[in-house]
């Protein structure tokens, strides 16, 4: 039997088919394109202990995140189908050109940092990386509040900057980690200050949600959620009190950030899956929508002509065809 | 199909689809139109849009349902009492149409004095023979005519009971006039008023009680049927098996024909009777027949007793009067068909080389004999006993008994495997290993690899031109009887034996062609169409000769290839011609789509009304002329012509009667001759039924064949001791998604995934009361075996209150099988065999049963349950 | 021409046919699955036995690859009062206990503003010279992304190659001028194939004379340039709420909301710049 506000319950939308590659790749993205910015703006203040560490992570989260992303694909050739065209309307598209260039600037950036290559041509990649770094912690949001997914779609206004937080505590998580505490100062404030953040980006994103906000509190999500939070609040602890004293607690504050900072990009992402796959979440809105007056008028039930004036059956037989 | 050939003179539909969109008023009944028939049924929808009102009187909440104006559900097998009722309202509310029935019905004829209706019989018409379990139809004539126990056959006899059914062709009329007719319609004994009594009973209130339905609900199908019928206005009905699968399924139509006759919705556009048929061309196959007791254009099989020579059979067969009044040039043309130059004068034209019919070899009946041993060899052509047929555990302890088996089919189909993994090889009941029958399987082309006709259910032939070879070893079934018959005939070459005279004087020369040499099938709708004296094509049946100069293979094909011409094969499309699309195809008998249309003009040749406007008498052409259809009459012969006293054959025919098969060219309300089981139809339960009969004191069909032995129990019904075992009504019907017995539907990927899983349809109320779980097993249990199917409860299936008592219906479509993509038992290991005596059908429509929650047992355990539930219920063997 | 869209006409000039698309009229589905069948059929889709759903006649759940077009049932018994059955013969409710039998064939709605197209980073979605949405086969590289993308989850991928594929509208028949299998398949006219304005116009016609003869639950569903997703290629006539046929009562595509998502994303990296430069320089030390 149907639920009259349902077809059986089925979803409305697909839930989406990416695989777990792609909050990977979010994370991986957004830890790559703040550390190139983190790297850069420490080179111009002389910090380049940091820097080179920055580089390093960057280049490291950009080496794997097209492997992340070709996993997801299937076959290497296809990521390169993505640079077939380039569409605005598609954060997708934007994203894979972004990463191209920042993956290309970054490399040649970080070669020279660490060896001393490229001296001419890395003058223009620093400074690409890191402004390419930026976009690229925060397209990914654009990509997913740009589909039909309620609870990304929904967070159109604040999930980037809940990216954009994720990636600057996860940027100053590595560093801290990888950075001598001496040289680290830079990191800790970024990490800390993308921790604080997070958790304020993360509120403003729930508040906004309205009904939403449901199936964070649910299922896979509620857990990374939970996850996230745990972590990012004694990673930001750890890093405030000990990251100047004691190389270990740096490096464990900055793992803690950086898998609170992987956590929650998880739990957004299962957050959709949740979303799309109850149609009350699609409908709901939907109809209050239309309650509100704010439809833009799907269905109508006037029609635009009037009915002909019909006299009772007319044989087939009579006229002739 | 003798509901309609009783009737109406011909067993077709009267009318086509395409006409439905003319109908003001359509009763859908017995049918399930939009599922079975889902391309015909554009034609409802587009009479609905026309305005008319669609009626759905059916068990079940269907798809044909949901496009109705009106569903109402009714019990099943009480379709009798429904139309009944109709009959008796039309009466009660003076309804009917008096000029139709007064001119082209068999109201206004007189009955004989002895004959005694069921009112006074308790349910028996006059001359019931209890010994025989038959009738002897003597009292059941025309007033002061004599010949209808010849003409109807004087053997009535359950074994052979066949050929006079299918052959209802009539009694012999002096001059093709009823010696005894009262036109006022008055005379007590007269048709009209013995049929008005007849009906008396079925009251409003008795349709309720025997239907199950509310008297205002009955009411609103009656008025809307009486409404829309007249001068202005037809209705059509359309039935299909919910009405001819029960053990009284040809009165079903009867009724049907009874009330459309007085209604005047005969002949007409936009009326008829439109019987839906089933596989793609089983009209065809029942025109030029598959079936045992008829020859092609429903000539009877002859009788080895009654028929020793041509003349008999002729003489005996034959009404002289209306078409049949030509027996003898249909039947010379036919023999010279078969036997060519052999066919002389001299020989009575081969007509000792037909075989006689001497018992039932109906299908059941031969299953039934093969159980004994009776039968050595089966060849499977084009059919799935093993699903198909009712009762299908006896199916295969059947086939088990022959010595070969040969199987044409697309697929391993279960009729071709039951010997490696049937129910009974999981139970232990038969082993592998001892099933002696050898069992031969030969793929089938399909009908794109090969050239042929489809005969529709409007009678209409559209030939199919092959688009590719048959892959590897398929082949079609002409290349395999041709060369099956060429391999026999060479080995009976050197025979001088005269019983193989028949096979090696056959006409058997049909060209061959392609890579596997294919015989020519236009060669053989040639031969079917047959040829005039100077070798040209002939144009109608109105050609034949009695002489042995011309040749057809059917008179009613007779013009299928006129002017040279592959009629069937014409294509022009409905964007060029008008709505009757008289050039697309060709339907039988002269090209004619709707047939009796010659009653809708008056009796003086005009049209009724403007807007029911057909075929008319223009007067100034002294012709017949229509709105493009041939006029299914005489073509020159005047309203008024009244026939000569001696006159023969059509010249009998006066110009004011329509039904021009019958020997008085009238519809029979009251049919004299051609059925078994009465001249009207009356209400009797189903052989297995949780109620008594209110009408009659005769519980059932007292004609029905019912063969009561070990391997085909039968549950106690109401009244008996242990029927309560078994309290509810099974029903067992088709989906869109499947084809009959599923060969052709199971194995189809894209159908199997639509419904891949055999369940029952149930109430709300039935579930509660059993436990049964939407989406969950049930297991259902007749007498016979048990099965078990997914659960679907659905509002769409309705409990009927039934004198006093709840009646559950549980609903089972038959598709499924043990082959196939999709599989799952069959609907058919629950039904008994017992059949309409008059067309052999199995009573597949009702049956009773038990349902319980879960999967069957497995294996022996499944044994022991039926077991456990025949004990309990005392089932009669 | 009317209803255009981002790529229809313009990017075709003389080559622009006429937008084609469906009008799904199901007052008259009878259910009969012709149209699902002869799609996969045409276009040798594979099959997929999802099991005995017990939703009603619909074992084959929604549409996804191996599925474009799908049938929908609904069994509905309300109290009576919604009756109407006059000489027009339009009920749809059943006379007596008010039971009536939705049937509905489902399809893309080829989009005016078609949110799958605009996300396929590949261009595999392209519009046809007839105005419809087609995927590439040979191009879909299966990012998935117009899978989420699409407001009414029409499209997904197929397990065994990892690509997205959907209706075409039959864009192979149509460049032969044939109809598509579908709408050619359907017995009742439930299916209507032509011309947008012709369809369109027609289907003011239909819901005319079901308001006329009182049957006051039918509308029409995408059949307007400025509804949410700029008016449908396959737009329909309903009779009841959307969502009790699965559809979304009020669907928007996504690149209404565009700009903001591009601001956001913007605004965010700015800050995000903003927060690296105070961190890195903002620092005491
Ligand atoms: N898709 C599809 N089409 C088919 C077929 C198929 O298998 N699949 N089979 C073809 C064949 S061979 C045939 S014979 C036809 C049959 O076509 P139909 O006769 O339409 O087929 P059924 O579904 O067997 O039965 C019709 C209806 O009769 C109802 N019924 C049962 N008992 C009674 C009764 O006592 N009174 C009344 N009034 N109704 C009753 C059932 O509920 C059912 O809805 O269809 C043909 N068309
Ligand atoms: N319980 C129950 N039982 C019923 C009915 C019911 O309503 N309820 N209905 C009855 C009715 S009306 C019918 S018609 C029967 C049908 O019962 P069957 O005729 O036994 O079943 P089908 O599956 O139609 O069998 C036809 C077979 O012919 C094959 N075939 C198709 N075309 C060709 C060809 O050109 N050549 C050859 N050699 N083979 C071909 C198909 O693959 C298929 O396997 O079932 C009857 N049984
Ligand atoms: S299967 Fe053939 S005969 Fe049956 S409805 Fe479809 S087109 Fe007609
Ligand atoms: S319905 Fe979905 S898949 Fe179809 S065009 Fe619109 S957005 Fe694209
Ligand atoms: S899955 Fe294919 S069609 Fe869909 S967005 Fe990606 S590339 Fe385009
Ligand atoms: S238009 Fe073609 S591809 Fe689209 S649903 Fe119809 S048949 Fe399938
Ligand atoms: S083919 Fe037509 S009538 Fe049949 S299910 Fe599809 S849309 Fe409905
Ligand atoms: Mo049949």
């Amino acid at each position: 039997m149907s639920r009259s506000d349902s077809y059986y319950g089925q979803p409305v939308i697909k839930e989406p088919t990416w695989t777990w590659e792609i909050p990977m790749y979010f994370f991986t993205g957004g830890l790559a394109g703040a550390s190139a910015g983190l790297a850069w703006l420490s080179e111009l203040r002389g910090d380049d202990e940091l820097a080179r560490r920055a580089w390093a992570s960057a280049l490291g989260g950009l080496a794997i995140s097209p492997l992340f992303l070709i996993s997801d694909l299937g076959k290497p050739s296809r990521f390169f189908n993505m640079l077939r065209v380039f569409k605005v309307t598609s954060p997708m598209s934007v994203g894979s050109w972004i990463l191209s260039g920042s993956g290309l600037a970054t490399g040649v950036a970080a070669a020279n940092a660490w060896t001393g290559m490229f001296p001419r041509t890395s003058r223009v990649a620093r400074p690409a990386a890191a402004v390419l770094g930026l976009p690229l912690s925060t397209y990914t949001a654009a990509l997913l509040t740009n589909t039909a997914v309620p609870v990304w779609h929904e967070a159109r206004g604040s999930l980037a900057f809940f990216f954009a937080s994720g990636a600057a505590s996860s940027a100053g998580a590595a560093a801290v980690a990888l950075t001598p505490p001496k040289y680290a100062a830079a990191a800790r404030r970024l990490a800390i200050g993308g921790a604080v953040s997070e958790a304020v980006t993360n509120e403003v994103m729930r508040r906004g949600l309205g009904m939403h906000a449901e199936v964070y509190k649910a299922g896979p999500s509620h857990v990374f959620d939970n996850i996230s939070r745990a972590c990012v609040a004694s990673g930001a602890a750890l890093i405030a009190a000990r990251g100047r004293q004691s190389r270990a607690a740096a490096i464990a504050g900055g793992a803690l950030l950086g898998a609170g900072a992987l956590a929650a990009r998880w739990s957004v992402y299962k957050a959709g899956f949740g979303s799309a796959a109850d149609p009350k979440y699609v409908v709901a809105p939907q109809r209050e929508r239309i309650e509100r007056g704010e439809s833009r008028g799907a269905t109508r039930r006037d029609a635009k002509v009037s009915a002909p004036r019909r006299d009772l059956a007319t044989p087939a037989t009579s006229d002739g065809r | 199909m003798p509901g309609l050939g009783t009737s109406f003179g011909r067993g077709g539909a009267t009318t086509f689809q395409q006409d439905l969109q003319n109908s003001d008023c359509i009763l859908i009944m017995g049918s399930n139109m939009a599922e079975q028939h889902p391309v015909g049924f554009q034609w409802v929808i587009e009479a609905k849009e026309r305005g008319a009102k669609v009626i759905h009187v059916d068990p079940r909440f269907t798809r044909t349902s949901a496009m109705a104006d009106l569903h109402l559900p009714i019990r099943p097998g009480t379709d009798i009492a429904f139309i009944g009722g109709i009959v008796n309202y039309i009466f009660e509310t003076d309804s009917w149409f008096r000029e139709y029935v007064q001119h082209y019905t068999n109201g206004p004829v007189v009955l004989k004095p002895d004959f005694q209706d069921t009112e006074e019989g308790s349910g028996f018409f006059s001359g019931w023979n209890p010994e025989d379990s038959a009738y002897s139809i003597e009292t059941w004539g025309y007033n002061r005519s004599s010949g209808e126990a010849t003409a109807g056959k004087s053997e009535q006899q359950a074994d052979v009971s066949g050929d006079q059914a299918h052959g209802a062709h009539g009694m012999k009329l002096k001059g093709g006039q009823p010696p005894d007719v009262d036109p006022t319609m008055e005379n007590e004994r007269c048709i009209l008023q013995t049929v008005r009594r007849h009906y008396a009973r079925y009251t409003p209130e008795m349709v309720a009680e025997v239907c199950g339905c509310s008297v205002e609900d009955f009411l609103k199908v009656a008025r809307a049927m009486a409404e829309n019928s007249g001068r202005e206005r037809t209705s059509a009905v359309v039935y299909s098996v919910g009405w001819t699968q029960h053990t009284h399924g040809v009165q079903n139509i009867r009724g049907a024909s009874i009330m459309q006759l007085l209604l005047g919705n005969i002949g007409r556009p936009g009326g008829g009777v439109l019987a839906l048929r089933g596989h793609a061309n089983i009209q065809g196959s029942t025109d030029i027949p598959t079936l045992f007791d008829i020859l092609p254009g429903y000539i009877p099989m002859p009788h080895p007793q009654s028929h020793p020579t041509l003349d008999t059979f002729v003489e005996l067969n034959g009404p002289d009067t209306g078409a049949w009044g030509n027996l003898r040039a249909y039947m010379v043309s036919l023999l010279k068909a078969w036997w060519g130059d052999a066919a002389t004068e001299d020989n009575d034209f081969c007509f000792d080389y037909l075989p006689r019919i001497n018992g039932d070899h109906s299908h059941y009946a031969m299953m039934l004999k093969m159980l004994d041993g009776g039968v050595k060899g089966m060849f499977a052509v084009g059919q799935n006993p093993v699903v198909g047929s009712a009762n299908s555990k006896l199916m295969r302890l059947a086939l088990a008994k022959l010595d070969w088996l040969v199987v044409r089919d697309f697929q391993q189909i279960e009729t071709a495997t039951w010997w490696k993994d049937s129910p009974e090889i999981e139970s232990g009941e038969m082993r592998t290993e001892d099933i002696g029958t050898e069992i031969f399987f030969l793929p089938a082309a399909a009908h794109t690899e090969k050239d042929g006709s489809f005969t529709n259910t409007q009678r209409l032939l559209q030939w199919h031109h092959k688009a590719c070879e048959p892959p590897e070893d398929c082949r079609s079934e002409l290349h395999w009887i041709y060369h099956l018959g060429n391999a026999i005939r060479e080995k009976l070459k050197s025979s001088d034996d005269p019983r193989d005279r028949p096979i090696l004087d056959v006409t058997w020369d049909y060209p061959v062609q392609g890579p596997y040499d294919e015989p020519d099938a236009e060669a053989v709708l040639q031969e079917i169409s047959g040829y005039s004296a100077d070798g040209s094509f002939l144009d109608s049946y109105d050609g034949l000769e009695a002489d042995g100069s011309t040749t057809s293979g059917s008179w009613i094909h007779c013009g299928i290839y006129k002017d040279g011409v592959n009629q069937p094969a014409r294509k022009r499309p409905h964007t060029e011609q008008n709505w009757i699309a008289h050039e697309w195809g060709w339907a039988w008998p002269k090209d004619t789509r709707i047939i009796y249309n010659r009653a809708s003009a008056d009796p003086d040749g005009k049209p009724w009304s403007e807007r029911k406007k057909y075929v008319w008498w223009d007067s100034e052409e002294e012709q017949w002329t229509s709105l493009g259809d041939s006029p299914d009459f005489p073509p020159t012969k005047a309203p008024g012509f009244d026939p000569p006293r001696n006159a023969k054959a059509m010249e009998a025919i006066a110009g004011d009667k329509p039904f021009i098969l019958h020997p008085d060219g009238t519809g029979w309300l009251y049919a004299p001759t051609g059925l078994v089981d009465g001249p009207l139809p009356a209400h009797y339960e189903p052989h297995e039924t949780p109620f008594v009969n209110p009408l009659y004191a005769q519980q059932q069909n007292p004609t029905r064949q019912v063969f009561p032995r070990p391997e085909n129990v039968y549950n106690p019904s109401d009244g008996e001791p242990g029927a309560a075992v078994f309290p509810f009504v099974l029903s067992t019907y088709r989906l869109t998604e499947h084809h009959t017995a599923g060969g052709m539907s199971r194995s189809v990927p894209y159908l199997a995934e639509l419904q891949p899983e055999f369940f029952c349809e149930v109430s709300p109320a039935l579930a509660s009361e059993r436990g049964l779980e939407h989406g969950g097993w049930a297991t259902i249990v007749t007498s016979r075996n048990a099965v078990e199917a997914r659960v679907m409860v659905t509002e769409r299936i309705r409990p009927l209150e039934i004198q006093g008592r709840q009646m559950h219906i549980v609903g089972t479509p038959y598709h499924w099988g043990r082959e196939g993509i999709v599989k799952g038992d069959s609907a058919n290991e629950l039904l008994g065999i017992v059949l309409d005596n008059n067309v052999h059908i199995s009573e597949y429509k009702v049956a009773t049963c038990d349902i319980r929650p879960g999967r069957r047992p497995r294996g022996k355990e499944r044994l022991a349950l039926v077991e456990d539930y025949r004990r309990r219920a005392g089932s009669n063997a | 021409m009317s209803h255009e869209t981002l790529a229809w006409p313009d990017s075709y000039g003389d080559k622009a046919k006429p937008r084609m698309g469906f009008f799904t009229d199901t007052t008259v589905c009878i259910g009969c699955k012709a149209c699902e069948v002869a799609c996969k059929e045409w276009n040798q889709v594979p099959m997929e036995i999802e099991g005995f759903s017990g939703k009603s006649y619909d074992n084959s759940g929604d549409l996804h690859a191996n599925r474009w077009r799908h049938v929908k049932f609904i069994e509905e018994a309300r109290p009576q009062n919604v009756l109407h059955v006059d000489s027009e013969g339009l009920a749809t409710y059943q006379e007596g206990d008010g039971l009536r039998w939705l049937m509905a064939s489902d399809v893309c709605k080829h989009c005016t503003d078609a949110a799958c197209l605009d996300v396929c980073p590949t261009g595999a979605l392209f519009r046809t010279e007839f105005g419809t949405v087609v995927v590439q086969e040979d191009v879909c590289n299966g990012c998935g992304y117009c899978v989420p993308a699409c407001p009414f989850g029409v499209l997904s991928k197929r397990e065994d190659d990892g690509r997205v594929w959907k209706c075409t509208l039959c864009y192979d028949r149509l460049k032969d001028d044939k109809e598509p299998a579908c709408a050619q398949a359907c017995p009742t006219n439930s299916i209507q194939y032509g011309q947008l304005d012709d369809l369109r116009e027609r289907a003011e016609h239909r819901l005319a004379r079901m308001r006329a003869a009182g049957q006051d639950e039918a509308r029409l569903y995408l059949a307007d340039d400025d509804d949410g997703v700029g008016g449908a290629g396959a737009f329909f006539l309903l009779l009841d709420e959307p969502e009790v046929y699965g559809l979304p009562p009020d669907p928007v595509d996504a690149r209404r909301d565009l700009p903001k998502v591009w601001t956001a994303a913007a605004a965010a990296a700015v800050t995000l710049g903003a927060g690296l430069v105070a961190a890195v320089f903002g620092g005491r030390e």
